[in-house]
Formats: structure tokens, sequence, C-alpha cells
């Protein structure tokens, strides 16, 4: 990215009003399966858990994105690859057979986590260590590049479905939990979310996190101080296709289904398209933006065939007239101190 | 064309096969030569990331094919759809691409995402979800016979054609005059192009009309052959973003060949890669891992020229 592109970075220490807004923040997610069933709306539970989800994969982009100044455009392989690791898993374990001859299928939870972590996170660091060679508008579509032969390895893998994709009988197990249960899968987004998100935060505010923001700032001055700009953007990299990769098992779990839709190009324009709406380069910026852009489309489907017609320029306005998305509105319309 | 059926007629044989194949890839290289050149001027020159350069192609194709069913004549509908699309292009810089220059790519890439939403769904409401079919104008019906047993298709010349001329007429036009030579600085050099008092904001519009243009004549062009369909722009955007990359950004002579290669490469593989993998499997995995290897192909060739030369093998700003 230039230089130019100064992206505000809260990194200081949560003051008081932040910490409150925090506590309400999640007191409103543990409430709200229970108040909209008690309004009568149980169908929000599962629209809830998807912008839990896609929140986990915006906040993970953010990390190279916004933080670390790497435009990803193909973030949706990180995505699909943790969809399908559990796709795969479960499929071998219901054949009771062994994927690639040596791994024996799974259906818990516990297990395909990390596994969709650890595959997602190898794929990352491949194409990471390639596409870092490059920087601007050729990192953009080398990336892109990378994602899309992935999405077309995919398509062409018969043996999971190819162009169809595979449906997942059950949702994995954890523990003895009724995970087809919406509220309680509701849950385990939650905390699954909670916990990112924490760890997002750490890492901002790390060192690592530091350095990470100089690069982004001025790559040049950073290598000029004994800093080596590669490995720190490649680790960046690597945890945020991880955190993809997370999010891409918990929608394979929430659809029961994965397809290479998963993987497409336009999904690594929807996690973008996230990240901006919420603010780039803000913690808790990629979970507005989720929850707007799915619920926006959710509301818009409902009311009109045509809703791209109304998101479209809704999109454009906020690109145009709003700097820093909605985080960046919020704070100007005086509730800044309140949205970290 | 069922390549296998064919491969066992007598007078068919394999030379010719892949005569045939090497002039479709030529046909679909020059068809994204005329999209990638205004791709890579508006990215060389105004340094924007313009996602809806698909669309212009659409509003092309859409605009010619309405005017062709209207009028029945080729040339009204030719017209239509070069001027629709450079209109529609003039419009989009003026109102809003202008006021992205100054942004980072990634406000570029979310506005002209937004813009592709927009395109897309006024044209479903305009000419509904059902592709339309576009006949190939009379004059250019029917095939030659080039080579003792390979007859052609006159339409897909006639494309190989224009697309070689307008190479042509863009080599000139660059290398020759004087709007030339200001493509040519602001693409090396936009802010001392300003600062020399030429109206830059004038050379942007007419470099993006000129875009535009050549977008609509792609899409005019690829009515007859494929069907004119919502998202038609979407499929050939990120083949012409590979070949603009390969090219190198900015660079006209990079767009040109970076368009052959591909065109070449996808073609051929498509045609190609299923009936060598049949030799080592059956012949419904063969088709389908071949179809997945021919579409992965292009990308791989992209990050094989992004590893060894970075900025593309041609590239502007040195």
């Amino acid at each position: 990215m230039s230089e130019n592109a100064l992206i505000r970075t809260d990194t200081a220490a949560p003051g008081l009003s932040r910490i409150i807004a925090l506590i309400v923040l999640a007191a409103a997610l543990i409430a709200l399966p229970f108040v909209v069933q008690a309004l009568g709306q149980p169908a929000l539970v599962p629209l809830a858990t998807r912008v839990l989800i896609y929140a986990i994969a915006a906040a993970s982009l953010n990390l190279a994105l916004g933080f670390g100044g790497m435009v990803s455009f193909g973030h949706a392989a990180f995505f699909g690859i943790g969809g399908y690791a559990v796709g795969i898993l479960y499929r071998t374990f219901a054949d009771d057979a062994l994927f690639l001859g040596f791994i024996p299928g799974t259906d818990q939870l516990l297990v395909t986590l990390p596994a969709a972590i650890l595959a997602a996170g190898l794929f990352a660091c491949i194409i990471g260590a390639l596409s870092l060679r490059t920087a601007g508008v050729q990192f953009i579509m080398i990336t892109l590049a990378f994602a899309q032969m992935l999405f077309f390895l995919f398509v062409s893998l018969k043996a999971y479905g190819g162009d169809d994709g595979m449906t997942i009988r059950r949702r994995n197990a954890l523990f003895d939990l009724n995970t087809r249960d919406d509220v309680t899968f509701y849950f385990i987004c939650l905390v699954i979310a909670a916990l990112v998100f924490l760890v997002l935060w750490r890492i901002v505010g790390s060192r690592f996190g530091m350095v990470l923001a100089g690069i982004r700032q001025n790559e040049r001055r950073m290598a000029a101080i004994g800093i080596a700009p590669y490995r720190y953007k490649l680790a960046a990299f690597v945890i945020s296709g991880m955190g993809a990769g997370l999010a891409g098992a918990l929608m394979a779990n929430y659809l029961r289904f994965v397809s290479p839709d998963m993987l497409h190009w336009t999904k690594s324009g929807e996690l973008m398209i996230m990240v901006i709406l919420g603010g780039v380069g803000t913690l808790l910026g990629p979970l507005l933006g989720a929850a707007a852009l799915v619920i926006l489309e959710t509301v818009l489907t409902g009311w009109t065939e045509h809703w791209q017609l109304v998101l479209g320029p809704i999109l454009l306005l906020v690109v145009l007239f709003t700097q820093g998305g909605l985080n960046g509105l919020l704070t100007r319309l005086g509730l800044g101190r309140s949205a970290p | 064309m069922q390549l296998s059926q064919r491969l066992h007629s007598p007078n068919v044989t394999a030379m010719t096969l892949v005569l045939e194949q090497l002039l479709n890839g030529l046909q679909f290289g020059v068809m994204l030569f005329l999209l990638a050149a205004g791709l890579t001027l508006i990215f060389g020159i105004m340094g924007v990331i313009n996602l809806a350069h698909g669309s212009l192609y659409m509003v092309g194709a859409y605009a010619a094919a309405f005017a062709a069913a209207q009028t029945g004549s080729f040339l009204l509908a030719l017209l239509a759809g070069l001027a629709a699309a450079a209109f529609i292009g003039m419009v989009m810089e003026l109102v809003v691409l202008r006021r992205l220059y100054a942004r980072d790519h990634l406000d570029q890439v979310l506005a002209t995402f937004a813009l592709i939403l927009i395109f897309n769904q006024s044209v479903t409401i305009l000419f509904g979800r059902q592709p339309l079919f576009v006949a190939i104008p009379p004059a250019l019906n029917g095939s030659v016979q080039l080579l003792p047993g390979l007859t052609y298709p006159v339409y897909r010349l006639a494309i190989i054609a224009i697309g070689l001329l307008v190479a042509l007429g863009l080599y000139l036009l660059i290398n020759r005059t004087r709007v030339g030579m200001l493509v040519r600085a602001g693409a090396t050099h936009r802010e001392m192009v300003r600062a020399l008092g030429v109206d830059i904001r004038l050379l942007y519009t007419a470099v993006f009309g000129l875009g535009a243009l050549l977008a609509g004549l792609a899409g005019l062009m690829a009515g007859p052959i494929l069907a004119v369909q919502v998202g038609m722009g979407e499929q050939i955007l990120i083949m012409t973003f590979v070949v603009v990359v390969i090219g190198g950004v900015g660079s006209i002579r990079g767009a040109f060949f970076g368009a052959l290669i591909v065109g070449l490469v996808d073609t051929s593989l498509r045609a190609f890669a299923p009936g060598l993998l049949r030799h080592v499997m059956t012949g419904s995995e063969a088709d389908a891992l071949g179809a997945g290897l021919a579409s992965m192909g292009i990308y791989l060739l992209m990050a094989i020229v992004l590893l060894v030369r970075p900025k593309g093998l041609f590239p502007a700003h040195v």
C-alpha cells in the first residue's frame, strides 16, 4: 500500500468509557438469543451467528489488511480451506476411511477446528511467502490468483463434490452439547469470536503489532532500524489466514455444507467490504461491518428482489463520504470513545 | 465441437486441429487485449483499480444486442455499443472515479465493486435474467477454407483482424501523436505533467473514455459468439487483470503480449488437457480434472511470472 494511506490505529490502553461500552456490547450479545426468543423472532439467532462468523473472518483479514497494510484479495481461499477441512474430515469419518492414507476422520469440534486452523495456516504460509515478494497492485492480484487456483482445484475435485459441494450431515460434536440447537451453536460461536478478538487485541498492542504498524507506515525506515519486514509481514499474514480458516470451519458447521463458493473471489470481496465498511485498522470495526452487511443483505432481500441496487449506492456513499467506515462515522457523531 | 469425435474423422489431422486451436487462442487473446489496453492505461495513468471495467464490456454488448434487435442493422448496433460504453464510461469517471484518484487501492476496490452491483442490477431490471442471443451479421456469416481440411468461421477471423488493427492504431496513437505523448508522460510521471500546465483532468476523462470504448468494442464483438448475460463482465474481468499484471501495469505493449499469451495458454489447455489426462485416468474424471487444470493454468502462469519478474514482463515504470 502507498505511504499516504494513513490508517488510524487505536493501540492506546482502553479508557473507562471504552470498557463500559465493551461490557454493554458483551451483555447485549449474551442476552440476544433470549431477547429475540422473547420477542417471538427465533430466526434472528442464526442471523446473529452468521454475523459472528463473518466478524471472525473479517477481523482476521483486518490484521493483514488494516494493521499490516497487505491488501489481500484472496482471503476466501483460507475461509474455504477451513470449511473443506471440516467437510473432508467429516466425510472421512462417515466413510470410516483415511484421508491421504494416514489421517483418520473425525466429527469432534475440538479436533476439526484446530485442524482447519492448521490447514489454513499452512496454505497462508506458502501463499504468503510467495506473494510477499511483490507489493501494491501486484500483491492484490497474486493473492487473487492463488485463491482462484484453489477455487478451480476444489471445483475439479469430484471426490469432494466438485462444483456442487458436499453436505455435512451433522454439525461437529462438542462434549455433550446439542450443537444442532441454534442457541447452543450461537454461544459456541460467541465464545470463539470473543477469544479471537481478545487474541487480535493482544497482538495489535504487542511489540509485534507495533512493528507491523511501523512497517505499514514506512517499510524502508523499519528496515533501516534493523527490522526484517518480510518475516513480520509473513507472520501477520499467516495468523490472518488462520483466523479466516477458523471462520470457514465454523461456517461449514453452521451451513452443514461446503462448496467452492466459499473460495470464490466475490467472497474475498465481501470480506474486504466488511472490513472497509466497519473501518480499516480498527479492532471492532470488522464486527460492525459484518453486522451491517449481513443485516442489510437480509433486510433488503426481504424487501426487494433487486436489493443489490440499494446496496450498491449505500456502499458507494460509504466510500466516498465517510472516511474510516462506520467506526469513523460513529466517532464523528460523538460516540467515538465508546466505539473502539 | 467434440474434440474426441473429430479426432477420429479421417480428414482432420492433428496439425489442423492444433492450428484451429491456435486461431481460437488468438481470437480470445485479441478480445482480452481490447479490455486489457483500457484497464492498463487507467491503472498506469490514474493509478485506479477499476473493477467495473467488465461492466463497460457488458454495457457495450447489451447496447449492441438491443440496437440489433430493434433495427436489424449491424452498423447501427456497432455504433450503439461503442457510444453507450464510451458515454457510460465517461459519466462513471466524472461522477465516481474522479473522487478516488487520491485514495488508496482499498477504497477504489470497494467503490468499483459497488458500481458492479449497480450495473448488474440495472441491466437485470432493464433486460431480465435470460441471456440474449445475437445473430452473426450476414456479411460475416459462414466459414472459409484456410488450408485443406481447416475451415474457420469468417466472424472469428474478423475479430482477430479488428483486434490487430486496434493494436496497431493504439501503437500509432501512443507513440506518434501529441495526445499519446501526454499519455506516456502521464504514465511515467503524473505530477510532472500537471506541473507543466497540462489539463490533466481532461486527459484523464479522455483516457477513460478511450478505455471504455475499447471495452465496449470487445463486448459487442463477443455478443454473437458468447451469450450476452449479466455477470459476463466479471468472468472476463479477472482474466483481464491477469493479462495486465503479466504484461506489466501501465504498458500497452505488455497488455498486447500478455493478452496473446493468456489467450493461447487458456485455449490450448482447455482443448488438450482433458484429452491428455484421459491417457492416465477414466473419462469423466479426466474431463473434470482437465477442466480444473485448464482454469488454473493462467493463474499459475501469472504467479510464476510475478515470482520471476515482480513488475511483469514489460514494466512501464522502471
